[in-house]
């Protein structure tokens, strides 16, 4: 409890700063489960943001997220507006979080949208995380930003017609469209003549269905010769409407959803969003579930480590890691499936605790396959680690400093393999990560060499934390107590096939579900990714009213343009493995 | 005599039974050396890997030949959504594939659209591209997957050679909004 109370202190000094430096534009909200919440006045947006980011004191140096929500919907709100444009902060040195909030009325919103003009001052000068989440709140919800360079479509294709996630745009509204967007805006005026065929400069369309581009990427470069002078990036191709789908069904509904979003490590967006709704609902979950939540976590981060580094070396030409990794993989899909009934979409976590408890042999299997993984990263990294070829092609590499990680929201490996030092499983801690002797593997390079080899070093380092974890794996349920929350049990005396009181509990739980009381929540967690981050409105009745997804890959792949720029062509297609961008997550 | 008559008749007994030969050779070798394009697009991708990689190992069927450029691909395994944002570049490496072709929806998603049942997705590629196999499952065990091949070598083994030219696909059609 004392984190949490020297945490709210902490955001406190924020709240008074703020309302002290702009009195007349910024407005105490609301504090809700230790989150505290600004209103600012939509045109102070930026000088807010700036004096968070550049006041010693405060030193947010994080934009983590920026969404916004269409409050269409909400019963007896004691305000007129319609939609909200939130921006999520965060402080490494304080470690704190404050949610700052602009209100914008629908008049305002629908005269911009048709006179095409800006209404909410951009963000892109301060944070470089702005630029795509300002374009995705501009698609989906319809706010538009003034000043934003490059003010289009994201997710959606660009011809699509109204803004998906409003609450009067029909779940199941599809709209047939042609040929994608050829993007030669975004690569700016060429030097020369562009399609003289004597001049040096080509245009290059590689993806979204290209081997390099793992599936679902595109990005357009201009070429001078081999060497990229400018590349952009379009997404979208993945989208399959998680948010709008998520405010349909119930609390319950929506974790099988997440399990799609980082597909590779379904586990762990199963905890996130879980952990999410039980701050909500103000619920700590059992000892037991929290070491197996634990574990399973560790375990999702090292088979979507696997993939990342065997896909990779294949970008590089080396197949032979690859069988190595995915034969561990295949065996961790063993235990997986064994715990969970599924081999790659695993849905196993419950709000208020998890489905069932573990099997008998759980422990053992994992041991035994935690074995094989040593000895096949130990072969993989035999393979590679002085091997020439692989040293020559991905060392200093699409580097990216430090500072340029954080001001474009990088989180997890990606941003401590460029020398910053942040996990939350050591800097936040929860669920007893705090208990648990570990290391945070922090690279200096910030090349692909590194991104890569960080992996390793994590893999390491979750085996640590799952032994401990096994050692000291408590009894007792794996559910909390709370009729309310968590599903009775079927079979016994005491179960729904043996008394009444629990038939219509589980009636009830399957008609209502939860129902968390009216407030927004936001929970981020370490994902293998970086910062999964869930933020959740509730207005109180048993469907989420809102479900955001801070996705940690939305904003390291944002940065791949900057990235590739100056390198070749084949560095590029090495630089898009090392990232591990998973388009489930990605595009939602 | 005889001969003449013979051949005047299309139908004839010498031509059909050479055809029947050539069909079955030329089937035979279809079947048993099928080049996989994989769109693959999510989830189900990562399944095909482990069906490619050495535990399930598709080699086994004689299709382990991964191409990704349409020209040199028979088959095209659409592993994962497909949203309208997508579609049309799913059917532009379809039309790019040359004869004979086949498409294996695998995947929920692929197949019916799955539980995306909303604005972005595409309820099915059958709504743009003819289906020959359709495998289901969230992601399909690998087991199914290989069942699913094995259906296809079914039916190539059953064509003709003038059946192998796939239907014309279903236009895209533009929807008011």
């Amino acid at each position: 409890m004392t984190t949490t109370v020297e945490a709210k202190a902490g955001t406190n000094l924020t709240v008074q700063k703020i309302t002290e430096q702009f009195p007349d534009k910024a407005v105490s909200l609301h504090s809700h489960q230790g989150e505290d919440t600004v209103l600012i006045d939509k045109d102070s947006i930026v000088d807010v943001l700036r004096f968070c980011k550049t006041d010693s004191e405060l030193d947010y140096n994080f934009l983590m997220d920026l969404s916004a929500s269409d409050h269409l919907e909400i019963q007896d709100r004691d305000y007129s507006e319609r939609y909200e444009v939130n921006y999520h902060l965060l402080s490494t040195s304080t470690r704190d979080r404050i949610r700052l909030k602009v209100r914008l009325d629908e008049d305002q919103v629908e005269r911009s949208l048709r006179e095409e003009t800006g209404l909410v001052p951009t963000a892109t000068g301060l944070w470089g995380t702005a630029d795509w989440m300002e374009r995705e709140v501009y698609d989906l919800i319809g706010v538009r930003f003034n000043g934003h360079p490059n003010m289009k479509r994201i997710l959606t294709h660009y011809k699509f017609v109204g803004h998906a996630l409003r609450k009067d745009y029909s779940l199941k509204q599809g709209q047939w469209l042609d040929e994608p967007d050829d993007m030669f805006d975004e690569l700016g005026e060429s030097e020369g003549e562009t399609h003289d065929l004597f001049s040096d400069e080509m245009e290059l369309n590689i993806g979204p269905s290209h081997p390099a581009m793992h599936g679902t990427f595109r990005v357009l470069a201009r070429l001078d010769g081999e060497t990229i002078k400018k590349a952009a990036c379009e997404i979208g191709y993945l989208h399959r409407a998680f948010e709008k789908t998520a405010e349909k069904g119930t609390y319950t509904q929506v974790i099988p959803y997440t399990d799609r979003l980082n597909y590779c490590s379904a586990l762990t967006n199963n905890v996130a969003y879980c952990r999410t709704i039980e701050k909500m609902l103000d619920l700590e979950v059992t000892e037991r579930a929290i070491f197996i939540r634990v574990i399973i976590m560790e375990i999702s981060r090292i088979i979507d480590h696997l993939i990342c580094v065997g896909t990779n070396l294949v970008d590089m030409g080396a197949l032979t890691n690859f069988w190595y990794t995915f034969k561990v993989r295949e065996e961790i899909y063993e235990v997986l499936e064994s715990l969970t009934g599924h081999r790659l979409t695993n849905n196993y976590v419950r709000i208020g605790g998890l489905a069932y408890d573990l099997y008998d042999g759980f422990e053992g299997h994992v041991r035994s396959c935690l074995e094989d993984l040593q000895e096949s990263v130990k072969d993989v990294l035999g393979l590679i680690q002085k091997n020439r070829i692989f040293l020559d092609r991905s060392k200093g590499v699409s580097t990216f400093s430090g500072d340029d990680a954080v001001s474009d929201g990088w989180t997890g490996p990606c941003l401590r393999a460029s020398g910053v030092d942040w996990d939350l499983r050591r800097d936040v801690p929860y669920y007893h990560y705090d208990e648990f002797d570990f290391d945070v593997p922090v690279l200096q390079g910030g090349d692909v060499h590194d991104r890569l080899l960080i992996r390793f070093l994590e893999m390491e380092q979750s085996v640590r934390i799952i032994e401990q974890a096994l050692d000291r794996m408590p009894g007792g349920p794996v559910n909390v107590d709370m009729r309310s929350t968590v599903m009775p049990d079927k079979p016994g005396r005491d179960g729904v096939y043996g008394n009444i009181e629990s038939l219509m509990n589980h009636f009830v739980m399957v008609y209502d579900d939860i129902k968390p009381p009216a407030g927004e929540v936001y929970e981020a967690t370490e994902a293998p990714n970086g910062e999964l981050g869930f933020y959740v409105i509730s207005d109180g009745s048993g469907s989420p009213y809102r479900v955001r997804v801070r996705p940690p890959c939305f904003l390291i792949y944002s940065a791949f343009p900057k990235l590739i720029e100056g390198g070749m062509i084949a560095d590029a297609v090495i630089t898009i493995g090392g990232l591990n961008v998973i388009a489930g997550e990605l595009d939602r | 005599m005889g001969l003449e008559s013979l051949f005047a008749n299309k139908s004839g007994f010498l031509a059909t039974k050479f055809d029947k030969l050539i069909n079955e050779i030329m089937n035979w070798g279809r079947k048993n050396s099928l080049w996989p394009y994989p769109f693959g697009t999510a989830c189900c991708a990562i399944e095909f890997m482990g069906v490619v990689s050495n535990k399930f190992d598709i080699s086994r069927f004689g299709a382990e030949l991964v191409r990704f450029s349409p020209r040199q691909a028979d088959v095209l395994i659409v592993a994962g959504t497909i949203n309208y944002k997508m579609a049309p570049v799913m059917k532009k490496i379809y039309n790019q594939m040359s004869d004979p072709k086949w498409v294996i929806a695998m995947g929920a998603c692929a197949a019916c659209g799955g539980f995306y049942d909303n604005y972005a997705t595409v309820m099915g590629i059958d709504q743009v591209i003819p289906v020959d196999v359709y495998i289901p499952g969230c992601p399909p065990r690998p087991e199914a997957f290989l069942d699913g091949i094995v259906k296809l070598q079914e039916k190539i083994e059953n064509e003709t050679t003038t059946q192998t030219f796939a239907q014309p696909p279903r236009q895209l059609v533009e929807i008011k909004t």
